[in-house]
């Protein structure tokens, strides 16, 4: 399920408040999340899910540190350097649906998406 | 020795102008060449960054994986002390502010050896800042002349390393190991303060020593244990800086210092031509994909004034314990070596720079009445000599420093000439376990000890040589050379030329 309130939060960088998001953005962001906008609807979806997001705007944090994580106050837990895990490549490759020789196996490294002009996307016509 | 090197603002660079104008005809406008890099610096630990699974170099595929390591859901990551320690050690080290609030973050991309989608690292406010690395270079290839560079230490972060990938183009497929996946790395920004390869890479050299001393990183380059990224970029001076290429996981010094050459090279030659410089990795680089790591709070270090009273010793990291327990770093310990036995920087340099070198020197001092001055041009000339010459690590000398010590006493003891003891170094590389006292019996290389008959010898070369002996009493003193040289073969190396020059100048003046 892709989670597109997070995804919102990602672009907050990129877009302002006031504007719609532009096709160069939409590309990039096609790029980066191997997410493929397909039509109209995926693009407003993601437009409101900005607005949405927007709506933190609304709370005032002047003076006020930006938190990342309720265990702010936490203490971060050290661990000593000893070898407790590992050696367990049956196990583990139990899960794959295809191996060699004990290597999990991927399709060939990151094909890029094509370029803008190169491709069938939604977003060529914008 | 930088071919290609072409900046008009370093000294050393400056040198090897006259020499590229001879290499190249055409003409290289002023340009400033910029290079800045990122080293990555395996941790030298048991354990892993976040898991308890081992560290180690070549081991079965997929068999030092954990759980956490290989992304299985419900997994979460757990700090391990020694790596944070190997940060601050390396921080201190290079004169970095430590932060004593830092903080990780995750920062986003594909790609099949990173099972989790991101990768665990400290991009907003890493553990050390603010830095500087110090270096030395020589002007020239004769070693004769050290200048001392600096660059800008930016930043230090804790970070994860990823699996590895094997490219199998015939069955269009990836083979992954996850075993180096969440390997602890340190990450070593340094700031575009470099102008060529020769100062990347004496800067890189620098850095792994430094490692390799404060034992936080192996810094082994073959074994990737240390991988540098470079940023090149030229612009005219005075001008904003140009657009950078990034030169990706170089793990050679030589290299890296042929590889950014070759870079600023072909930017030069595109710009001339009224070419671009076109950036491929930038949308890779951007600042989309970074979120905080959730499941980690602040990492938390103290010092003295700060260290908390009632908690547990083993949660607790106080920088200036750390700092107190520095041991000294390559810098000092050449200048100690110059302080102590009076040797040039040069020499201490290479010292240095040999693994096991400066030991070796050492040990031969201890175990020799030989001065020092006069030990080191042993060292460095015939031992390392026939250690490059046979491609062998100090580690791997046949030579030992006692045997050479033993070699270097029956020479300050004047039992054999100087010429006398190359040849017995040379029958000891042999390494068939003779002492050097054994080959000089053997070889019947002792010095004559009976003055008498050297004296001798003396008088009948100077009755034979009767030219000779009229040029040098007419004021030529340098045929005198070709006398000693002449007693020297009568004796068959076996007399001292000091000893004779002696005896011929005092039969001479008779």
């Amino acid at each position: 399920m892709f989670n597109f309130f997070a995804f919102g939060f990602f672009v907050r960088i990129w877009v302002s408040v006031q504007q719609k998001v532009s096709v160069e953005v939409l590309d990039h962001l096609e790029h980066l999340a191997l997410v493929d906008f397909r039509d109209a609807e995926g693009v407003e979806r993601l437009q409101k899910a900005i607005e949405f997001a927007d709506q933190l705007h609304e709370v005032n944090t002047d003076g006020v540190e930006p938190m990342d994580s309720v265990l702010e106050d936490r203490c971060l837990y050290l661990r000593e350097d000893d070898v407790t895990e590992g050696n367990c490549a049956k196990e583990l490759l139990e899960n794959a649906r295809e191996k060699v020789e004990e290597y999990f196996v991927a399709p060939p490294g990151n094909i890029p998406l094509p370029k803008l002009g190169e491709r069938e996307t939604f977003l060529q016509g914008s | 020795m930088s071919e290609f090197c072409s900046c008009y603002e370093c000294e050393n660079c400056n040198y090897f102008l006259d020499d590229m104008e001879k290499l190249y005809p055409v003409n290289l406008a002023p340009w400033v060449p910029v290079v800045g890099l990122e080293v990555h610096a395996q941790i030298s630990s048991n354990s892993k960054l976040f898991s308890g699974s081992q560290v180690q170099f070549a081991a079965p595929p997929n068999s030092l994986v954990s759980f956490f390591d290989a992304s299985l859901p419900g997994t979460l990551p757990v700090l391990n002390r020694r790596c944070v320690e190997a940060a601050v050690m390396t921080g201190l080290a290079l004169n970095c502010s430590i932060n004593k609030k830092s903080l990780f973050d995750r920062k986003h991309y594909f790609y099949a050896d990173l099972p989790a989608g991101y990768q665990i690292t400290q991009q907003r406010v890493p553990i050390a800042v603010n830095g500087s690395l110090s270096y030395s270079l020589c002007i020239d290839n004769k070693m004769s002349q050290m200048v001392t560079k600096t660059v800008r230490i930016k930043q230090i972060q804790l970070e994860q390393d990823s699996g590895k990938s094997l490219h199998d183009d015939t069955r269009s497929q990836t083979l992954v190991d996850l075993n180096r996946a969440g390997v602890g790395l340190m990450e070593v920004v340094m700031e575009p303060d470099m102008c060529c390869g020769e100062e990347a890479a004496a800067a890189v050299r620098e850095l792994q020593l430094i490692l390799q001393t404060l034992g936080s990183s192996q810094a082994v380059m073959a074994e990737g244990q240390l991988r540098v990224d470079a940023n090149v970029s030229v612009h005219h001076p005075g001008e904003p800086y140009g657009v950078r290429t990034e030169l990706k996981n170089i793990n050679s010094l030589r290299f890296l210092a042929k590889a950014v050459d070759y870079e600023i090279q072909r930017q030069i030659e595109e710009l001339e031509n009224g070419g671009m410089i076109l950036n491929e990795t930038r949308a890779f680089d951007s600042k989309l994909g970074f979120m905080p790591e959730p499941n980690l709070p602040p990492l938390i270090l103290y010092d003295a004034k700060s260290l908390p009273a009632n908690m547990n010793h083993q949660q607790v990291i106080n920088i200036d314990w750390i700092h107190e327990r520095l041991p000294d770093l390559p810098s000092v310990k050449r200048e100690k070596l110059v302080e102590q036995y009076g040797i040039l920087p040069e020499h201490s340099f290479t010292l240095m720079n040999e693994d096991g070198l400066a030991e070796f020197f050492e040990n031969v001092v201890k175990q020799t009445q030989m001065k020092p001055k006069r030990v080191i041009g042993w060292i460095l000339k015939d031992l390392l000599g026939y250690l490059k010459e046979h491609s062998l690590t100090v580690k791997e000398s046949p030579v030992s420093s006692y045997l050479l010590a033993d070699l270097l006493n029956l020479l300050e003891k004047e039992e054999i000439s100087s010429t006398a003891a190359k040849q017995v170094l040379a029958e000891l590389w042999k390494g068939e376990g003779k002492t050097p006292l054994e080959i000089v019996k053997e070889q019947k290389l002792q010095l004559l000890q009976d003055q008498k008959e050297l004296e001798q010898i003396c008088q009948a070369v100077i009755d034979r040589q009767e030219n000779e002996v009229m040029a040098i009493k007419a004021g030529n003193r340098k045929v005198l050379n070709k006398l000693i040289g002449l007693v020297q073969r009568e004796t068959q190396g076996r007399s001292s030329p000091v000893l004779v020059k002696q005896l011929l100048e005092k039969k001479l003046s008779e």
